[in-house]
């Protein structure tokens, strides 16, 4: 009787949802309280600022053409990273799969733009071999720590940390952290990339429960939109880039600040930092850039 | 890596202890794995009509490359295609040959473009003479010198295209038609930059072209990525997205030493330039590609 109350008793247990774990289940619209010039209309070219780079990424970003997107097709219908995807451009529903034990066996997410789907494995399966395919969104696993999400994903194509040509190497490696407040999900990303970055970039994001929202279909077929010769690949050569200097004198910043790298990243460079070369008499670009939810006006 | 076959007079075998390497196997498609133990990214193809081999690493790393192709099929070996000349892709030849028992009605053939085995057999360079292929059994005497050399293995089709003054003059880069994956030997591999054999009749024009070529036979699935699977030279299974980024880091690296060139630079100075600072990091920093890509463009 006994034995037999215990074995009803651990049946009964089993079969509980965990404790102290969250929905995340819905749709979510991106919010931009942060970053938005950045997120929304686009970094400007050379701005390097915040990101804890090495001296490759920043040449890389100094070579960068934006042409490169339209004159090699095979970038045309690229999407964004699984990292660069976390960072809110795009609307993101976030569904479960459970297994037939009533086990979380996967939490989905999918991105409106170039319907980028990601898979984060909630039973605990290693990550594949190092022989194996890398994905643009990557391989991802999660596990809760109390009600937090913390996923770890592995597994990325090469791609970029901001879209003016900073790259994100292969081997990088993100964690994020879900936190949902009510029907604010905020997500904490950190980017570890020993190719490009000299510590952890991290950076946070936060989106809206929309239950009404509708994600669309996104198409994308790859046309030669550019003549140009087989294998052309838009490029600046070093020391040509004419665009860097741009950030800083339409800002009034340093030009060293605005070449990135840890240093410039804490408060203690404000004392350190030098003078900018060129400062405009008034604001003349972005000057309410989404402020109060408004537009992002150049002038 | 430059590597070569025992006996041949260029080149010396590394000295390697494979005692402790296990050969990884990672499948790529129903009836596609691609192997790696210590030298070359092997690729198999196993099915009905038996089991094809695309390169074969080291002669040491044979018997366990085949007991690992032993649990993905009991078929016979029919076709073993090198994909170019280097000891780290056809070292062990010889040493498959000896392992694959002899079957008349099911014969090997091993394949390779027609400048394989020309560098194979080729004198040394004080006039000794070549290896022989009565001496190396595993040499691939079914040679091909046209644009392409067809076979029906398995139910599919498979082209090798002969791409010529690549990362030698002797590449095949093998598509399984059917399959949708391509094996590009070494003119393709992402994990280090591309080893342009200037001895061995590589250039880097021939290699851009190659990887060109690449990417037109490669179609990916969904917004650039999956579809046609790529198996490089060494690294791992890629597609179309991760050639289209090592294509566009050759040609921007060519791209600068030719100016470099065009302003009358000498090759100490474009290796003082340092036009892969950027690639270094991903790449491992490596002047002997700077100087390869600096005399293919016909750098004094």
């Amino acid at each position: 009787m006994k034995k037999t109350g215990s074995l009803l008793l651990l049946l009964a247990v089993s079969g509980l949802p965990a404790l102290c774990q969250t929905d995340f289940v819905g749709e979510w619209g991106p919010l931009f309280h942060e970053d938005y010039p950045e997120r929304f209309p686009g970094p400007e070219l050379g701005d390097y600022m915040g990101i804890p780079i090495n001296n490759a990424a920043r040449l890389r970003g100094d070579a960068y053409d934006a042409d490169r997107i339209s004159v090699v097709p095979e970038y045309e219908c690229r999407p964004h990273g699984g990292d660069y995807s976390m960072r809110g451009l795009s609307n993101l529903r976030i569904s479960e799969e459970y297994d037939k034990f009533n086990h979380l066996l996967a939490i989905h997410t999918r991105m409106n733009f170039d319907e980028q789907a990601r898979t984060i494995w909630m039973d605990g399966r290693p990550h594949p071999s190092e022989m194996a395919p890398h994905t643009f969104q990557g391989f991802s696993t999660g596990t809760w720590e109390g009600n937090m999400l913390s996923v770890y994903t592995t597994h990325q194509k090469e791609s970029y940390l901001r879209r003016n040509g900073l790259p994100r190497s292969d081997k990088g490696t993100f964690v994020e952290h879900w936190m949902r407040h009510g029907d604010i999900l905020t997500v904490v990303t950190s980017i570890r990339d020993p190719v490009f970055l000299t510590e952890p970039l991290v950076r946070s994001q936060n989106w809206r429960l929309d239950p009404g929202q509708r994600q669309t279909r996104t198409y994308c077929e790859v046309v030669v939109e550019v003549p140009a010769p087989p294998g052309a690949v838009p490029a600046h050569l070093p020391g040509t880039n004419p665009f860097l200097h741009e950030v800083a004198d339409w800002y009034g910043l340093p030009w060293e600040a605005t070449r990135g790298g840890s240093e410039t990243l804490y408060p203690e460079y404000q004392g350190k930092a030098p003078k900018p070369e060129h400062v405009p008499a008034a604001c003349d670009r972005y000057c309410h850039c989404g402020a109060n939810g408004g537009p992002c006006d150049l002038r | 890596m430059v590597c070569g076959l025992t006996g041949l007079a260029q080149a010396q075998q590394p000295q390697q202890n494979f005692d402790d390497v296990k050969i990884q196997v990672t499948p790529v498609t129903k009836n596609i794995y691609m192997l790696f133990g210590a030298g070359g990214d092997v690729v198999v193809q196993v099915g009905d009509d038996g089991v094809l081999v695309i390169d074969t690493e080291f002669a040491p790393l044979a018997p366990k490359l085949m007991a690992e192709i032993k649990k993905l099929s009991d078929g016979p070996i029919r076709y073993i295609l090198n994909t170019h000349v280097h000891g780290d892709h056809v070292g062990g030849n010889d040493a498959f040959f000896k392992l694959i028992p002899r079957n008349p009605d099911a014969p090997l053939n091993i394949i390779a473009q027609a400048n394989v085995l020309n560098r194979l057999t080729a004198p040394g360079p004080n006039g000794e003479p070549g290896a022989s292929t009565a001496e190396h059994p595993g040499f691939p005497e079914d040679e091909y010198d046209t644009p392409t050399k067809k076979i029906h293995f398995n139910g599919e089709a498979i082209v090798l295209y002969h791409e010529p003054k690549a990362h030698t003059d002797g590449d095949s880069v093998v598509l399984f038609r059917g399959s949708d994956v391509v094996a590009t030997g070494d003119i393709f591999t992402p994990d280090r930059y591309p080893f342009i054999d200037l001895a061995r009749g590589g250039s880097v024009q021939g290699e851009i072209e190659a990887l060109n070529h690449i990417l037109e036979l490669t179609i990916p699935d969904h917004h650039q990525e999956g579809g046609t699977y790529v198996i490089p030279g060494h690294g791992r299974i890629c597609d179309q997205a991760d050639v289209v980024e090592f294509r566009d880091m050759v040609v921007i690296v060519k791209d600068r030493i030719q100016d470099l060139i065009k302003k009358g630079k000498t090759l100490e100075q474009v290796k003082a330039a340092k036009p892969t600072e950027d690639y270094d990091t991903e790449y491992g920093a490596n002047e002997r590609f700077v100087e390869a890509v600096y005399k293919s463009l016909g750098g004094k």
